[in-house]
C-alpha cells in the first residue's frame, strides 16, 4: 500500500480526496488503477503512449520518478507518491505583448 | 558602509542578528532585486523585501488594481482600484520605507524587453501568473546568469523554488520541460485561491532573495517546496538539473529569448484590450 498525494487541480476527479491508498508495483500500477477508481484521474498525468506528461512530475518520496525508473520505477509499502503539475498559473489570454 | 541614525534604528533588529549584522545590512543596502507582478506574490515579496531596505526595489506591472485583487494582493488599496498597480505599489512601499528606490516598470514583460528589464537587477523573484512569462523570466535569468526567486500558487496550494544560473543546479525548463497544452489549466481567476497562500510563498520568497544578497544559508536551490494550506503540510521534494536542458543543459539550444506564446501553443498578438484583460494576470 503506498499513499498517493493529490494536487488541489486534480482533486476534482476524486471527489475532494487529498491523499489516497494505492496498490501496485510499480508506479504506473499505482497509477493504472487509480484510474479504474477515478476515471479521468491521471488523463493529464500519462499521454496515450502511456509516458509521462513533460508538464507533470511524479515524486516517489522526494525524488522525481525521471530521474528513477520513470514509470517502471518500483514502489514499496509506505512509500508516498506526490504528482506535480504545473500550475504556474495558466491563465490563456497572453501577457506577453 | 555608514548608517544613519534612523537607519541604525530601524534595521537594529537586522544589524543585531548573527547571519545580517552592519555587514549583512550594507548587502541589502546595495541591492537591486526586481519582482515582477504586483499582486499576491508580488506584494508580500515587495514589502518584506522594502521593509528589510533592498537599496533598489523593481516592480514590473502592466495591469490596473481590480476590486477582486484585493482579497490578497496587499500592496493595494480600496481607494487604488483603477490606477496602475505599479503606482499603488510605490506609494505603499515608500510608506514603508523612504529609504528604498522604487523603480516601476509599466509594462507587458516580452522578449523584446525582457534583457532590458532585468539586466541592472542582481535577483529576480517571479510572481507572475502564466506559461509564456514564466519561460520567459526564467530563460532571461538563465542568459543573463541571475538567480531567479520561483513562486507560484493555485487554489490552496503553493510551491517555491530558486533557480540559479549556470549549468549543475536546475531551472524552471528542469522541472516542467513543457508547459500544458493551453486550456487544460484553469487560472486563477478561474479556479479561485485562497487569500493568505500568497502571502505565505510570496514570503519564502521574499527570504529566499534577502539570503541569495546576504549569502546566508543555503538557497532553495535544487529543491521544491510544496505547500498545502488545506492539510497543513509543508514537503520538499528535490529538483533535478536536466544535462539535456536547451537553456541550462550541456548542449544549450535556447541561446537568445524565443517566441513564448507559440512555445505556449498561443497565437501571438491575441491580447484582449486592457479593459477586458482578466484582473488576475498577476500572482
Amino acid at each position: 500500500m503506498v499513499q498517493v498525494k493529490i494536487p488541489t487541480i486534480m482533486r476534482r476527479h476524486t471527489g475532494g480526496e487529498a491523499v489516497l491508498t494505492g496498490e501496485g508495483s510499480t508506479v504506473r500500477d499505482v497509477l493504472q488503477k487509480l484510474e479504474e477508481r477515478f476515471p479521468g484521474l491521471t488523463k493529464n498525468v500519462v499521454t496515450d503512449d502511456g509516458d509521462l506528461h513533460r508538464f507533470v512530475n511524479v515524486y516517489v518520496n522526494d525524488e522525481d520518478v525521471r530521474y528513477l525508473g520513470a514509470l517502471e520505477t518500483e514502489v514499496k509499502d509506505g512509500d508516498v507518491l506526490s504528482i506535480l503539475p504545473a500550475v504556474a498559473g495558466g491563465s490563456v489570454d497572453p501577457f506577453v505583448a | 558602509m555608514s548608517f544613519t541614525e534612523d537607519q541604525v534604528r530601524r534595521y537594529a533588529r537586522h544589524i543585531i542578528l548573527p547571519g545580517i549584522g552592519a555587514d549583512g545590512q550594507g548587502k541589502l543596502t546595495d541591492a537591486k532585486v526586481l519582482v515582477i507582478g504586483a499582486g499576491g506574490l508580488g506584494s508580500p515579496a515587495a514589502m518584506y523585501l522594502a521593509a528589510a531596505g533592498i537599496g533598489t526595489l523593481g516592480m514590473v506591472d502592466f495591469d490596473r488594481v481590480d476590486l477582486s485583487n484585493l482579497h490578497r494582493q496587499l500592496l493595494h488599496d480600496t481607494a487604488d482600484v483603477g490606477r496602475p498597480k505599479v503606482d499603488s505599489a510605490r506609494e505603499r512601499l515608500n510608506d514603508l520605507n523612504p529609504n528604498v528606490e522604487v523603480v516601476t516598470h509599466r509594462e507587458l514583460l516580452s522578449s523584446a524587453n525582457a534583457f532590458e528589464v532585468l539586466g541592472p537587477y542582481d535577483v529576480i523573484v517571479d510572481g507572475t501568473d502564466n506559461f509564456p512569462v514564466r519561460y520567459l523570466v526564467n530563460d532571461a535569468s538563465q542568459l543573463l546568469g541571475k538567480p531567479l526567486v520561483y513562486g507560484s500558487i493555485y487554489q490552496w496550494e503553493g510551491q517555491a523554488s530558486v533557480f540559479l544560473p549556470g549549468p549543475e543546479t536546475p531551472c524552471y525548463r528542469c522541472l516542467f520541460p513543457e508547459p500544458p497544452p493551453p486550456g487544460t489549466v484553469p487560472s486563477c481567476a478561474e479556479g479561485g485561491v485562497f487569500g493568505v497562500l500568497p502571502g505565505i510563498i510570496g514570503s519564502i520568497q521574499a527570504t529566499e532573495a534577502i539570503k541569495l544578497v546576504l549569502g546566508a544559508g543555503e538557497p532553495l536551490a535544487g529543491k521544491l517546496v510544496l505547500y498545502d494550506a488545506l492539510r497543513n503540510e509543508f514537503t520538499t521534494v528535490n529538483l533535478r538539473w536536466d544535462p539535456d536542458c536547451p537553456v541550462c543543459g550541456k548542449h544549450p539550444t535556447v541561446t537568445e529569448l524565443i517566441d513564448y506564446e507559440a512555445f505556449c501553443g498561443l497565437t501571438p498578438g491575441q491580447a484582449p484590450p486592457e479593459a477586458e484583460r482578466t484582473p488576475a494576470a498577476t500572482e
